[in-house]
């Protein structure tokens, strides 16, 4: 490489702007698609359970009797098979990662989702 | 004769970015025999499919490897495909191919970086990095994920790139090839990093061969192999060269990982003027029940994963082997011989992923 390549090279690298980005400060790329972490919607989760199967790592536990539905975000490997396969459409994708822990630990979201009691189908009324 | 010292070389060095572990018999400086020893981060990968259905195992083979972990997910998705006799729709083949060429140029620069500061230069190895990060980019713009994508599923992938993002693609190639060019200028051209290169580490071609060797180590030493000319995804119908070098030392190798690049662009490009417009997935059902023996190329060579099912969601078996598991014994043959200051730059030369290696 000659001295004039090099002093080209040289004198860009001191013009352009830095390539990387400061990034507590300075909100880091994000796209529509990234995959960040998982939101749970109380009032529309009808308690099918499907999530908790298609995980792979099984960081989804329901309890239908306790109405609640716990994530461990430690086990999470934010694959995107929950927000796929719920037909509720209540888990959604959010683009922003989750904050540094610092103890381990499950989140838990109580169900808040009442059946509208127009249908009559089979399923036993909750409460 | 002169008294032989052993020398050990990692599981912690800062040339290798994942641990290994070699005895180095140095006579003087020169090293006359190594003894490779694996087995620091093991993950019990192959075990794990008895747990897991097999449709979610897609996930976990991903995660084999933090560098090409787009092939490992297509290789599995393939190998299940075969045994159900599923069709996938000619789009997801072409997406699968793009993706996969994608993951090889992110692999490529990864490793040129790693490659330069093996020998000490900080430079380039930040400039190959930087290049890795538009790649890195268009993965999260596509498919979500940075280095893990999860968007290949048995029977198609999990998520279509528009036409518009794909001309966007193509047209951002072009200037990502310019910036190639020059970086592969100074890793081709520069006396000092030739220096460093020429010469050392030497695998003949008949070694190259028999010690197995795969992907651009064989390559380097003028075994003309490539997976990608098996025709599996859409390489069939696309054109591209086999490249390979003669002498089979460390330039050789960064030659044709460098000349990779180029080819991947263009395959990359061909594919994207070549995509018909069609579903990228279709049904799955039942469950896989026979065994396949699959093979595909990755950055780093070839890689099988063998499955078998037994018609339950959980597989039998699932056996993966990974290209630098095959490139060992070449390294050790590499290694005899060489001063010890070459060593870094032999181990690196072969592209080492330990963790792909012991799952």
């Amino acid at each position: 490489m000659g001295f004039f390549e090099m002093t080209k090279t040289a004198l860009r690298t001191v013009l352009s702007r830095p390539v990387t980005i400061l990034y507590p400060y300075q909100p880091a790329k994000k796209t529509d698609l990234t995959r960040g972490h998982i939101i749970f919607d109380g009032s529309r989760c009808i308690s099918c359970s499907i999530c908790q199967r298609k995980c792979p790592s099984q960081a989804i536990l329901l309890n239908k009797e306790a109405k609640s539905w716990q994530i461990d975000r430690f086990r999470c490997v934010v694959c995107n098979s929950c927000v796929e396969t719920c037909p509720a459409k209540c888990l959604s994708m959010d683009i922003q990662y989750t904050a540094p822990a610092s103890a381990k630990g499950v989140e838990i979201f109580t169900i808040t989702y009442v059946k509208p009691p127009k249908p009559e189908k089979k399923e036993e009324p909750k409460e | 004769m002169t008294k032989q010292i052993i020398v050990p070389f990692g599981p912690q060095h800062p040339v290798l970015p994942e641990p290994i572990h070699l005895d180095l018999v140095l006579e003087d400086e020169t090293v006359v025999d190594v003894i490779p020893s694996i087995g620091y981060i093991h993950r019990g990968f192959e075990k794990l499919v008895e747990k897991r259905e097999f449709t979610e195992y897609v996930y976990i083979a991903e995660r084999t490897c933090g560098i090409c972990s787009f092939i490992h997910g297509m290789t599995y998705c393939v190998g299940i495909e075969q045994i159900m006799n599923i069709e996938v729709p000619e789009r997801a083949d072409y997406l699968r191919t793009i993706w996969s060429e994608y993951s090889r140029l992110h692999s490529h620069l990864l490793w040129l970086g790693c490659y330069a500061d093996s020998f000490g230069f900080e430079n380039l190895f930040m400039n190959a990095w930087r290049i890795r990060e538009r790649i890195l980019d268009v993965f999260e713009q596509t498919t979500g994920g940075r280095v893990i994508q999860g968007s290949c599923k048995i029977g198609g992938v999990r998520r279509d790139i528009s036409n518009e993002k794909l001309a966007e693609m193509s047209r951002d190639l072009n200037s990502i090839r310019k910036e190639i060019e020059e970086l592969t200028n100074v890793f081709l051209n520069d006396d000092t990093v030739r220096h460093r290169t020429r010469n050392v580490g030497v695998l003949s071609r008949e070694d190259a061969y028999h010690l197995g060797a795969v992907g651009p180590t064989a390559r380097g030493s003028g075994v003309a192999i490539d997976l990608r000319k098996t025709g599996y995804a859409a390489y069939g119908k696309l054109d591209f060269p086999v490249v390979t070098d003669s002498c089979g030392d460390c330039y050789s190798r960064c030659f044709v990982r460098c000349k990779e690049l180029f080819t991947s662009i263009d395959i990359i490009q061909q594919a994207i003027t070549k995509i018909p417009e069609g579903p990228i997935e279709v049904k799955v059902t039942g469950a896989p029940n026979g065994e396949f023996f699959c093979r595909a190329e990755q950055p780093r060579g070839e890689l099988v994963h063998y499955i078998k099912g037994n018609g339950t969601k959980f597989l039998v078996r699932s056996r993966i082997r990974t290209p630098t598991l095959t490139n060992i014994p070449p390294l050790v043959k590499m290694l005899q011989g060489c001063e010890l200051a070459d060593v870094p730059v032999i181990v690196l030369s072969i592209d080492p992923c330990i963790s792909c290696t012991e799952r």
